[in-house]
């Protein structure tokens, strides 16, 4: 019998924390599910009130990251354990990509999973998080397959869509959400020649390639995020298939955050139900103005920060 | 056949509809009152418990999945379904319910945080062969029990040793774990029957 065998029989004998499978596994927990964008304590507690799965905490909002300009970074660590404390639903929180450090302050401070997120900005203008470093899950964006699977390849345990963060138009996360379902489809397609060519194109491991293409699917959970601020918005994107969804600033930059929030988490369970999309949509007050993006300069956009 | 719903409310629903599938059972996702209906038997996913306690009550299931778990409809819960299952929760928040069934006492995240999420094996009474690998994420144990609950398993090892991760009373199965997470199918196997002889009656 071989040493590695030796080692797997053992360490099932006993618990094993920070698995692929406990990582991914988490993600499978939150589907069908609303994760809120927080920067205080208070705003958890409304999040959670309105059946978020998960609250998402960041220093500042991605609306606000837009309006004041400057250096957005992880959130202060007191923060975040007064939302850990708020709280008992899993609590999330951004790191800069690339800032390992950061991320390494979130896994000691016990949050449940980390957004290596380009809504804030980039620390590594080459590389990514090692993610298998770590016990605790991240979830990274991607506008295509190919990001998926260099994220996952480099430890990602969740995919969302990016959208285009704090613009409250749903557009970029429509395109990316298509784009990614398109790519995968695509793979489906092929014969096995033609998957290392496929590969190469997409910049990303044969292995995983392979995978989706006999599967149809990424071997994580892929969420939608970016630009949804409305339930009609969050039922779109379930329909495009979002296994769930992010919303940032379309709550908290909205008229009445707590109505919106809990409308909104109704559409993502009942998003082929119009019926239940109308009852939800009224009354809202006002949504988060939004922006054309066709009003953003390139390097306005989030999107394109990640490599 | 027999028809088991799977309560698709938010949670891995699409995990637990496969092992159904997989073992023979016709197994749908259930939303509504008018969905319960149709099913012998329900089962509730792992997800998160406030989630899903609030939509059951905003979209007018939790009245009746609650009577009819309580009428003696066969239900297994895994996760945050156990604890949906539970008489009594603990660490909860303070507007949250559930369907009772199993007179037990529950706490949430009792394991601590996802970084304390783990791996293990188990043997747990009524599954034959192999220990059964389980997937704990972010997982409830159970912290006491009524005499009528059959003790399935418990966690060995490690600082949680001994505490209770899977019951059955009556026609309720529970489990802190995740069968749905792994390719072993004999928790849903142990279920389908359990549904099986409650038709047979």
């Amino acid at each position: 019998m071989s040493e590695q065998q030796t080692s797997a029989e053992s360490s099932n004998a006993r618990p094993t924390t920070g698995t692929a499978r406990v990582k991914r596994g988490m993600a499978e927990m939150l589907k069908g599910g609303v994760i809120m964008d927080v920067v205080t304590p208070e705003q958890a507690k409304i999040a959670e009130d309105a059946g978020a799965v998960a609250v998402m905490a960041l220093e500042r909002v991605p609306a606000d990251i837009r309006s004041q300009g400057g250096v957005a970074r992880m959130s202060d660590p007191d923060m975040i354990d007064g939302i850990i404390d708020a709280v008992s639903i899993p609590v999330m929180a951004k790191a800069r990509i690339g800032h390992m450090a950061e991320a390494q302050v979130l896994q000691a401070i016990g949050v449940d999973y980390v957004d290596e997120s380009e809504v804030l900005t980039p620390a590594d203008e080459a590389n990514h998080i090692d993610k298998w470093a770590f016990t605790v899950p991240f979830v990274c964006g991607a506008v295509n397959l190919g990001e998926a699977l260099r994220r996952i390849a480099e430890g990602a345990a969740m995919i969302r869509s990016k959208g285009e963060a704090g613009t409250g138009n749903v557009v970029e996360a429509t395109r990316h959400m298509r784009r990614i379902r398109a790519d995968m489809r695509r793979l489906t397609t092929l014969d096995s020649t033609e998957l290392y060519a496929a590969a190469k194109e997409l910049r990303a491991s044969y292995e995983l390639v392979a995978e989706v293409a006999a599967a149809g699917k990424l071997p994580v959970v892929l969420f939608t995020a970016g630009g949804i601020a409305t339930p009609a918005d969050a039922a779109m994107m379930m329909q495009l298939g979002a296994e769930g969804v992010f919303v940032g600033s379309g709550i908290f930059k909205s008229g009445d955050p707590a109505k919106r929030a809990a409308a909104i988490v109704k559409a993502t369970t009942f998003y082929d139900d119009p019926d239940v999309v109308v009852k939800v949509s009224r009354g809202l007050g006002e949504a988060m103005v939004g922006i054309n993006l066709d009003d953003l300069s390139e390097t306005q956009r989030l999107a394109g920060r990640g490599w | 056949m027999t028809r088991i719903g799977v309560l698709a409310l938010q949670g891995d629903v699409a995990e637990h509809v496969r092992m159904l599938g997989e073992c023979g059972a016709d197994a749908v996702p259930v939303r509504r009152p008018e969905e319960l209906l149709t099913v012998d038997a329900l089962v509730i996913p792992g997800g998160e418990s406030t989630t899903i306690s609030k939509l059951a009550v905003e979209f007018e299931v939790f009245e009746p999945i609650r009577k009819r778990v309580a009428e003696g409809m066969p239900a297994y819960g895994s996760c945050a379904g156990m604890i949906m299952l539970a008489e009594r929760v603990l660490d909860g928040r303070d507007d949250q319910r559930a369907f009772g069934g199993v007179d037990m006492t529950v706490r949430r995240n009792a394991f601590g945080r996802q970084v304390d999420s783990f791996e293990t094996d188990l043997r747990i009474a009524g599954v034959d062969g192999d220990p059964l690998h389980a997937v704990f994420i972010r997982a409830p144990w159970v912290e006491s029990v009524g005499e009528s609950v059959e003790v399935l398993s418990r966690v060995t090892g490690g600082r949680a040793d001994g505490r209770i991760v899977a019951v059955r009373q009556g026609n309720v199965l529970a489990t802190a774990f995740h069968p749905e997470l792994t390719d072993d199918l004999r928790v849903h196997r142990l279920f389908a029957d359990m549904v099986r002889a409650a038709a047979a009656g």
